[in-house]
């Protein structure tokens, strides 16, 4: 099944096409990256998706949905959720209580409820608690859920984040960069909860420049140059692709996704 | 099962203790009258913490919902009628509405844009109350009937020390029950991320509106305490002033702490009644305060005493 | 047609006073990228000031220059000692700051001087011109005349001036104007400056006709940070024409709908412009990058 389709993106700021005629067709069930020199626009895809932007030109289907225009809020209660690149962490709220924001589009209490503290909201934020523990543990931050959000390590905040768009249990992830100034651990603990995303049948997308990792982890990649597309098909494909080699890769590139074969 | 020092109620709990046990210290009756104020502004105060404190929303215009509150214990008793204790309830129904109808447009704002727009609100509630002298009496105000309660006349600061002390401490069970609820998280949330909240599927734009009508509608009971306590009320109860003398007060006891909505309130009301020789000084120590706090002491005095201690614990 | 006449002239007399707040308003944010609240403090100053040392017996010039040069000092002040040590705080911090500041001076000009209104001398008399039916002061003129001087001043010098040009370096990137050897500190010392000479200068200008006493800066601030919405933040034109119409729409409605609400006009203008076009007529929307 076709999980997310886009036809024809397009935005421009002021002059400038940030995404200039973009075409996805993903699969569900799979890890889809989408990979590029900086300022390729690929952040700028992700807004567009995630209903941040909106687009200019062009359509987004999410399982079928024509959802071009909709708000984040919209999207996220159809089931999209995603991470940020600067992170977006609520620092004032401890570590369970950020996941437990995550909940909120599966909590069932209205205001006159909260502000009187109906059994209903005690009932609700145990429940909330529950599902907030669960998500904390799949990215192996149980012990710290008592932490103010603020004190975690950049590699540990980003597993925060990840935590908190599980528990809104998607359908469609969306990870800006979840590998960014990580160190080699921490990719690799990235790494692992990825593959544990994908197997609970949630179709990741993931913005990425640490190439081991979308070589070693994806279905499918994506290829953004300047905002247009520039390939686009399986790792091996990618990577022996010229274009790609000389636009994105370079010699290097092409060395560090190569090591992720053997 | 929590300890109780952990209990979600546990302001509440120590501010109905203090509410019982203050007039033991009061050295006279006079007490009771600036416990009873203290207790009023308190109440406004907790409102509006939860809308700038709590959810991140600047107001400098809140004391037009106090205005309308006062004066909807005027007008509905003189003009129709009604009960004074009816009139608390219309007065509030009347702020949330008006706040309904501002709020959805001007909360889109941020940072100072919203500031000012709620500034020019605030004004213009004072404005009119000034204006329309044939139901407001006037730059002069009006005279207030005193609240009856059972065919009981209420009279005397011991009585309203008591209606407000209740009052807050309901108040303060309302405002902490808000902030452990999926709305209290949500509202954490949008103060600390917009878009992180807008993205977990939080309505933004309605949450916001929630919280700003429910502190109209604290503000407007205190106003309607205030009036009814005072016995007379005047335009300024909604003027610019009043509504940074409330926001010193959420700044001074700390934003987003409600305990220090308390602090913050006996502060900036005890301090006039110490310095009444001095009352030329108020505008000029109001002033000071509010920069010397924002400059050096950003996050209110219970939030640092708070972390003093957390700090020595260790 | 002559009632239409005197209402545009009082309103842009008025207007111009407006158009200087609003241009102090601007160059320190332009500069800093603060909302000034205590700028209608610096048109209080300047007139109140200027009052009182006449009334000890100096001559008006020299009143008016002394005043000048002590609003400019306390708008370094309020720079250095109020706005500086709290640099990186919240936009709205800094704003209840200002208003901090703004009700200080006025509690503070409230103990000094007193709380009456007090009136200045016209530079020319008090007869007014006869003009198309409508009757305007000597003094309307003086004011638009100045107001006109000071705003291609102040462009001459930001177009023109090395000094000028590291204004806009500031506005435009602190961090980058410093790393070319910008000294920002001094560049928004400055700001805070020439903003509370301007504002001085206003309140000299107006008081002949508006009077003065120690609370007029809050509504002055207010409707001077109208100007600055209508016109655009940041936009120095804007600014100008924001206060002129401001003040124009306030004569208008006075006269011809309603004297009392005159002082709601420029609130309404305030959430009717930041409701449906927030960047105002002149400005630019800025896009956030998540």
């Amino acid at each position: 099944m076709i999980i997310l389709q886009t036809d024809q993106l397009s935005i421009a700021f002021g002059g400038v096409r940030a995404i200039d005629g973009v075409n996805l067709a993903i699969e569900s069930g799979q890890v889809y990256s989408i990979i590029g020199p900086n300022g390729s626009g690929k952040t700028t895809l992700f807004n567009l998706v995630s209903g941040i932007y909106s687009p200019d030109d062009g359509s987004i289907r999410l399982a079928g949905e024509d959802v071009t225009g909709l708000a984040p809020d919209q999207l996220a209660r159809r089931g999209l959720s995603r991470t940020f690149q600067n992170l977006q962490i609520f620092s004032r709220m401890s570590v369970l209580e950020n996941v437990m924001v995550g909940r909120h589009r599966h909590e069932r209490t209205g205001i006159f409820a909260d502000l009187f503290h109906w059994p209903s909201v005690a009932c609700q934020n145990q429940a909330t608690v529950k599902a907030a523990r669960a998500a904390l543990a799949r990215v192996d931050l149980a012990d710290s859920a008592g932490l103010p959000a603020g004190s975690l390590a950049y590699g540990a905040l980003k597993r925060l984040e990840i935590a908190r768009a599980l528990a809104s249990e998607p359908t469609l992830l969306l990870l800006d960069e979840p590998a960014a100034g990580c160190n080699p651990v921490e990719t690799e603990e990235i790494d692992t909860v990825i593959r544990s995303i994908v197997k609970d049948g949630i179709t990741v997308v993931l913005v990425e420049h640490d190439m081991r990792l979308v070589m070693n982890i994806s279905s499918r990649i994506h290829v953004l140059a300047s905002g247009r597309t520039l390939t686009e098909g399986t790792p091996e494909q990618v990577r022996s692709n010229v274009a790609v080699v000389q636009a994105y890769l370079g010699i290097h590139g092409s060395q560090e996704s190569n090591r992720a074969f053997h | 099962m929590r300890t109780l020092l952990e209990t979600r109620l546990l302001p509440a709990i120590v501010v109905a203790v203090i509410v019982v046990m203050l007039p033991y210290f009061f050295p006279s009756a006079y007490y009771y009258r600036v416990g009873a104020l203290v207790f009023i502004f308190t109440l406004a105060v907790v409102g509006l913490n939860l809308l700038m404190g709590f959810a991140g929303q600047v107001s400098l215009g809140h004391a037009g919902f106090l205005g309308i509150g006062a004066y909807s214990v005027v007008i509905g008793p003189v003009y129709f009628g009604l009960p004074s204790w009816l009139c608390v309830f219309v007065g509030a129904t009347v702020s949330g509405a008006v706040a309904f109808l501002v709020g959805r447009p001007i909360l889109r704002l941020k940072g100072h844009y919203l500031a000012v727009a709620t500034l020019g609100f605030g004004l213009l509630v004072a404005i009119v109350l000034t204006n329309e002298a044939s139901w407001t009496g006037g730059p002069d105000g009006m005279s207030v009937p005193k609240l009856a309660l059972f065919n009981w006349q209420v009279r005397g600061s011991d009585a309203w020390y008591w209606i407000a002390g209740t009052t807050l401490v309901g108040g303060f069970v309302l405002a902490l029950n808000l902030m452990e609820s999926p709305t209290g998280r949500a509202l954490q949330a949008i103060h600390d991320s917009e878009i992180a909240a807008l993205v977990l599927g939080i309505d933004v734009a309605r949450k916001k509106l929630t919280v700003f009508v429910i502190s109209a509608m604290y503000a407007s009971v205190a106003g309607s305490y205030l009036a009814l306590f005072n016995g007379h009320v005047t335009p300024d109860v909604a003027g610019f002033l009043r509504s940074i003398e409330l926001v010193a007060m959420v700044v001074l006891g700390g934003m987003g702490s409600i305990v220090g909505s308390l602090v913050g309130a006996a502060v900036l009301v005890v301090l006039p009644q110490v310095l009444t020789i001095f009352h030329e000084y108020e505008q000029a120590l109001l002033g000071f305060i509010l920069m010397v706090f924002m400059i050096f002491l950003r996050r209110g005095i219970v939030p640092s005493v708070a972390a003093t201690f957390a700090g020595r614990r260790k | 047609m002559a009632e239409l006449l005197q209402f545009v002239f009082s309103g842009l007399t008025v207007g111009a006073i407006y158009a200087l707040v609003a241009l102090g308003f601007t160059l320190i944010y332009k500069a800093s990228d603060i909302i000034n609240f205590a700028q209608g403090e610096f048109v209080m100053l300047g007139g109140m000031t200027t009052v009182f040392v006449t009334l000890a017996g100096v001559s008006l010039p020299l009143a008016a220059l002394i005043a000048i040069i002590v609003t400019t000092a306390i708008g370094l002040a309020l720079h250095r000692f109020a706005i500086e040590p709290a640099r990186g705080a919240s936009p709205v911090a800094l704003i209840m700051i200002t208003i901090g500041a703004s009700i200080f001076l006025r509690g503070v000009a409230q103990i000094i001087f007193d709380r009456r209104f007090h009136s200045l001398p016209s530079l020319f008399g008090g007869d007014p011109i006869k003009f198309g039916g409508a009757a305007i002061l000597p003094q309307s003129l003086v004011v638009l005349a100045s107001a006109m001087v000071i705003v291609t001043l102040l462009w001459l010098f930001i177009d023109r001036t090395l000094l000028g040009k590291a204004v806009i370096a500031t506005a435009a990137n602190r961090l980058a104007a410093r790393l070319i050897g910008v000294d920002t500190r001094r560049i928004v010392d400055f700001s805070f400056a020439v903003s509370a000479a301007i504002g001085a200068i206003a309140g000299v200008l107006i008081t002949p006709i508006a009077l003065t006493s120690y609370d007029v800066g809050t509504m002055l601030a207010l409707k001077g940070f109208a100007a600055v919405m209508l016109g655009g933040i940041g936009s120095a034109l804007g600014a100008v024409i924001g206060g002129l119409l401001i003040g124009l729409f306030e004569a208008l409605a006075a006269g011809y709908l309603s004297s009392n609400y005159k002082d709601a006009v420029a609130f309404l203008i305030i959430l009717v412009v930041l409701v449906s076009i927030p960047q105002g007529l002149f400005g630019r929307t800025k896009i956030e990058r998540v």
